[in-house]
């Protein structure tokens, strides 16, 4: 059995849970072995939407007590959840959560962990399984055989495409014990009305070349006319000229993007760290020596003042059109 | 207080990243190796802060060989009052993290620090599984630390934003940009790590789930195409039609 934690934190269930499920599904397959999700916690949406990934068993352990994440509670739950329908092989998102998790619940279960995995390789007879993943800030690829015999996976955001296979289920209510929690949460702040960077599938993200912080309104209005979010590089976050959680590069936030594009950024190498997963990069850039056109996909050689409100004015044109 | 700070050593933001022939280790031939910067940025800075402000002893604990103890020597100079060394090659997150527990057993530790993650092998695990080892609470991506008495007020990243957490001690905690400030260690600091204490512990057997199969390089990225900056509806119909993400 492969058994997916679903992810919600403050009860919402998105896209990395919907991403966990759909690569569990397919690995369950791969492996001829039935899946099924967990959710912790109670929720906003009900949990048999998750069915819609493939999934034909739902568990829900509908209990407040996991609407904070505890790790302690949490690994608790899902060691017994995992007790319970027998399974041996655990997916879960290379989130905030997933990182809080992950090797928690490896050492309880005795298992063998890799995290930030972005596909299966092969399956082997004799259970092992082989993972890739990218490593050394996204410079390289690896593959790791996981050879004991429970397994716990993590899957990197944006490294599967969403598939609905299915139709809603109806969950099934569990119930666990678990140790109170020993975390207490005080607030929580969020940037409204913007996917988060990880999530993002369009980025668009400026430098130093901006020149001025009051320079923003033609990059937030290009990520507008996008759906896009925007990120800057180190520099820019450093002088304050944009929040911190907008850093994107190997101190900052690592995305993949389908699409990422960068203006008057000179791409240096810790840059490229945080950035080269995405799929598709496009460079706007003054200096055409600038490096980061080596590891660009498209590339325009111009003064980002002229260049970005054009493209924001064809960006327009192009989605009326459609 | 004491605090423990997890130090792991990783090839230089620079390096270039090549593999051993059989594409089963990183080739580290004439690589500069330094401080993993989650490690020494954030986490490392944080825990002498705390003591310089409340007193106590910071301990840098790595898990490698002999070689690696310039890292910790520079952990001394940045502040750290004692260091340790367990002896092996860090071969697994499964294996650092058992050597960090079974130490950590040895000593009444307030707050084990690490990184949120090493730049090289990315895994972002240790921390909870230290956590696990030890039945303590754990906090990952920690961008701010503040002690109250007997509790840490700890705010830590999530998607889109920040969450307000505390925890009584002692917990694990691993730190993200935004804990501190880097520090540059002085000429007196350097002076002093020489004559402060770094011990040298056996590791302990620890049974590998998981081994590497091969490490490969990305192919390489198929050459820039150069579009007009007059023409950017050309971009637009690129995006659209040839690389399919509009």
């Amino acid at each position: 059995m492969v058994l997916v934690y679903a992810e919600s934190p403050r009860g919402q269930l998105k896209k990395a849970a919907f991403e966990a499920v759909t690569f569990g599904k397919k690995l369950a397959e791969q492996l001829g072995q039935p899946c099924a999700a967990v959710v912790l916690g109670t929720t906003q949406s009900d949990p048999g939407e998750l069915g819609r990934y493939g999934v034909s068993r739902v568990l829900h352990v509908a209990d407040e007590r996991f609407d904070i994440l505890d790790s302690q509670a949490a690994t608790q739950a899902l060691a017994e959840v995992a007790r319970q329908v027998g399974a041996t092989t655990i997916v879960m998102s290379h989130t905030s959560t997933g990182k809080t998790l992950a090797g928690r619940l490896a050492v309880r279960l005795n298992a063998g962990l890799v995290s930030g995995v972005s596909g299966v390789a092969s399956v082997e007879s004799d259970g092992t399984l082989v993972v890739r993943k990218s490593v050394f800030s996204g410079k390289a690829m690896a593959e790791y055989a996981i050879v004991s015999p429970v397994k716990v996976l993590s899957l990197m955001g944006n490294a599967i495409r969403l598939e609905v296979s299915g139709q809603p289920v109806s969950a099934e209510v569990l119930t666990v014990s678990a140790p109170a929690p020993r975390i207490r949460v005080r607030a929580v702040r969020t940037v409204e009305g913007r996917v988060p960077l990880p999530e993002a599938e369009i980025v668009v993200s400026a430098g130093r070349g901006m020149k001025d912080p009051s320079n923003w309104g033609i990059v937030e209005e290009l990520a507008e006319a996008l759906g896009a979010t925007t990120a800057c590089s180190r520099p820019v976050a450093d002088s304050h000229w944009r929040p911190h959680h907008e850093h994107v590069g190997q101190t900052g936030i690592a995305i993949r993007p389908n699409l990422y594009i960068a203006i008057g950024i000179s791409g240096a190498i810790q840059h490229l760290a945080g950035v080269n997963n995405s799929k598709v990069i496009v460079v706007i850039n003054k200096d055409p020596e600038a490096p980061f056109f080596k590891a660009a996909d498209y590339g325009v050689v111009g003064d980002l003042f002229e260049v970005v409100p054009r493209l924001t004015e064809a960006i327009r044109k192009f989605k009326a059109a459609q | 207080m004491k605090f423990l700070v997890c130090i792991s050593q990783t090839p230089d933001t620079t390096a270039r990243v090549a593999f051993t022939p059989d594409g089963k280790a990183y080739d580290s031939n004439g690589v500069t190796f330094i401080m993993n910067p989650y490690d020494e940025w954030y986490a490392l800075v944080r825990a002498c802060e705390l003591r310089e402000a409340l007193g106590g002893t910071v301990v840098a604990l790595h898990v490698g060989p002999a070689a690696n103890e310039t890292t910790l020597r520079k952990a001394l100079a940045i502040g750290a009052d004692e260091a340790v060394r367990i002896d092996a090659e860090a071969t697994s997150s499964a294996f650092t993290a058992r050597q960090i527990a079974e130490y950590a057993r040895t000593e009444a530790f307030d707050i084990l620090f690490l990184g949120k993650e090493t730049i090289d092998y990315n895994g972002a695990e240790v921390g909870a599984m230290v956590a696990e080892h030890l039945d303590l609470p754990y906090i990952a991506l920690a961008s701010k630390l503040d002690l109250e008495g007997n509790t840490a007020v700890v705010e830590r990243d999530i998607e889109g934003g920040v969450e307000v957490v505390e925890v009584n001690l002692p917990f694990v905690v691993s730190a993200a940009k935004g804990m501190a400030e880097q520090r540059i260690p002085n000429m007196r600091g350097i002076m002093m790590a020489r004559t402060k204490p770094l011990k040298v512990v056996p590791a302990v057997p620890v049974e590998e789930h998981v081994r590497v199969v091969k490490f490969t390089l990305p192919p390489p990225k198929a050459g820039v195409k150069l579009v007009n900056p007059e023409d950017m509806d050309e971009l637009v119909r690129l995006l659209h039609e040839e690389a399919k993400v509009l």
